[in-house]
């Protein structure tokens, strides 16, 4: 940039716009820290001091009490399987659909970007959608939980977008040399759109993972309860239904409430603070992709 | 084999001289691209039976729905589910927590991503800036579950952080968790800290298609950054704000059923329940499915009358609209 007169004034606000955003980008992780720095303390340290962020003891009494019965376990391999497997549904259902409807000269394709768009509109809403998820005999299942979000309408469309930029001479080419369709959109087409793909892997992912609302809408049997309901029922219901006094050894100490909730707290966020860093290398673009057009 | 992509529908084949009926035609075309229509047929199952079959569903809402007797079977009764919500003291609470509701994000939360993209915006120091957006974002990718689960354990009476600070400064605590004054303002904090940072990336990316050039000639006409704000930045994402406020009116009867969900309880219940949570809780706790089921179609109608209704006035004002 061009260098340009700088008034006292405007010193004075860069300062402040510095030091803002700084302790705004602090704010932004600090609740989660005091909750990770919670997890390891002792019961008397979280008596002690209201808030810290370094405790004098690291204590793993929290933990092993929460992973002393498989309720925390069993709820962690739902959530992945749910997490896994809804993501593998959600790419395949998007792709499939996506890549016809970026065909400008296909037969119907307006009729049925219309129905899609419509529905990002108006929906049956919670109770009608309910009772086809039960006629469908998916109640308590965990197909309840992948299924009826198999598509999101609006990543369908951005996906859509993007098939459709790509060079139509490349496509043309690979038809004389005999591709099929099928061999089109596995050879030619999937891998070029390598960036857009990671970032709705990341997107359907983290959704799955963080999924509270079908889960307590479908599934009634604790046993089938992915992380995020376990997480409110320890926490906000209070019912430690995690952690067994009598399989401790005698010598353990029964870890303070709090801290065993910091710990829950922490385990379901670990997996998001793993992807977080590949997340953030992707997502910025590929949400740009095709979305807002000004 | 291979046909042009917009051929007339009436076209005569020019080897034969044979006139191809449309309906020959469209057949032709259905068996080129049959492989496009075997792809797209899971995802257009998909919408049939989870969206579309749901929609047909809202019939339900006229219908006095018992489930041993079936959706046919029961019987129709119009809108006589609707007349007794409209008449039901819980209407008028639940229109004005979702009102208010919705007036406090709009007030307090709608803002807060420009006025944070635009002091994102001044800084020249990409690695900063960069190391600020990396940090901001980080909350959105927190579920509900989690952020009202660090409310709890912070703001809680029994060791919450929050409350033995007040008690060593004030020597008084504040059940934030169950106070009907206090359900406001926690749930536009929640919001402002999970979503505020990530609110930020559509603004800047508007901000980043901004001709430089309009900045140097300002800087040679002696503007000042504020003036350089006022009358090139803001009017520059004028449009982006115009398009996020409209989909945020379709979205004024939306309070996040999660949020609400979580942060509800016994005592906050008069200002905290919203037609979601009150749907739930009747349609599926409850098993008033007709009923709950009308009031959820009430939400929706109004919700589609207001986008649409904000993008027709957003056309007229001259901004360019949705759709």
């Amino acid at each position: 940039m061009a260098k340009r007169y700088r008034s006292a004034r405007e010193i004075t606000f860069d300062v402040f716009n510095y030091v803002v955003l700084g302790i705004i980008g602090i704010a932004a992780i600090l609740p989660f820290l005091f909750v990770v720095a919670g997890s390891f303390a002792t019961e008397a340290e979280i008596t002690k001091r209201a808030v810290f962020l370094v405790p004098t003891t690291i204590s793993l009494d929290a933990y092993r009490f929460i992973f002393s019965t498989d309720t925390i376990v069993r709820s962690i391999g739902v959530s992945l399987y749910v997490t896994v497997i809804g993501t593998a549904v959600n790419l395949f259902f998007t792709v499939t659909m996506a890549y016809p409807m970026a065909k400008r000269y296909l037969m119907g394709r307006n009729l049925i970007l219309n129905l899609v768009i419509f529905t990002m509109l108006f929906g049956g809403g919670m109770i009608p959608t309910y009772l086809v998820i039960r006629e469908l005999h998916l109640l308590d299942t965990l197909n309840a939980l992948i299924l009826p979000g198999a598509i999101s309408a609006f990543n369908l469309i951005i996906v859509k977008n993007f098939f459709q930029e790509l060079p139509a001479e490349m496509e043309e080419a690979a038809r004389i040399d005999g591709c099929t369709e099928l061999g089109l959109l596995w050879r030619i087409v999937l891998p070029l759109s390598k960036p857009v793909l990671a970032t709705f892997t990341l997107f359907y992912a983290v959704g799955h993972w963080n999924n509270f609302f079908s889960a307590l809408l479908y599934i009634n049997d604790p046993s089938k309860w992915p992380l995020q309901v376990m997480l409110r029922q320890i926490v906000m219901l209070s019912q430690s239904a995690a952690g067994d006094l009598s399989s401790m050894d005698p010598n353990f100490v029964q870890p303070p409430e709090q801290s065993v909730k910091m710990a829950v707290i922490v385990v379901g966020t670990l997996p998001i603070m793993c992807v977080y860093p590949f997340l953030q290398k992707h997502f910025a673009k590929g949400v740009m992709l095709g979305s807002v057009k000004g | 084999m291979k046909q042009g992509a917009a051929m007339g529908a009436a076209e005569i084949s020019a080897g034969t001289g044979f006139r191809r009926s449309r309906r020959e035609q469209r057949f032709r075309r259905l068996k080129r691209d049959k492989w496009l229509y075997i792809l797209l047929s899971p995802g257009l199952l998909y919408f049939l039976l989870f969206k579309y079959v749901p929609m047909w569903g809202v019939l339900l809402a006229f219908k006095d729905f018992q489930p041993f007797l079936g959706f046919w079977k029961s019987s129709w009764v119009g809108f006589e589910h609707f007349r007794t919500f409209f008449q039901n003291p819980d209407f008028f609470m639940l229109l004005r927590n979702t009102l208010v509701l919705s007036l406090y994000n709009l007030v307090f939360f709608f803002p807060a991503p420009i006025i944070l993209a635009l002091l994102l915006n001044e800084i020249r120091l990409s690695f900063y800036k960069r190391t600020i957006q990396t940090l901001i974002y980080v909350p959105h990718f927190i579920s509900m579950v989690i952020v009202a689960s660090i409310s709890y354990v912070f703001l809680t009476t029994q060791g919450g952080a929050v409350n033995e600070f007040l008690f060593t400064v004030t020597g008084r605590k504040i059940d934030f968790l169950a106070s009907p004054d206090w359900f406001r303002p926690m749930i536009i904090l929640q919001t402002i800290w999970k979503e505020c940072g990530w609110g930020t990336i559509i603004f800047l990316a508007a901000l980043a298609g901004v001709d430089v050039e309009q900045y140097e000639a300002a800087v040679v006409d002696g503007a000042s950054r504020w003036r350089q704000t006022w009358h090139i930045t803001l009017p520059a994402i004028r449009s982006t704000i115009v398009i996020l406020l409209i989909l945020r009116m379709g979205t004024i009867l939306d309070n996040g059923f999660e949020q609400i969900y979580l942060m509800m309880n016994a005592l906050n219940r008069e200002v905290a329940e919203v037609f979601d949570t009150y749907v739930y809780a009747l349609g599926i706790t409850q098993g008033a499915f007709s009923y709950s089921t009308a009031v959820g179609l009430f939400k929706s109608v109004i919700g589609v009358v207001l986008v649409l209704g904000t993008n027709w006035l957003a056309k007229k004002s001259g901004e360019s609209g949705l759709y």
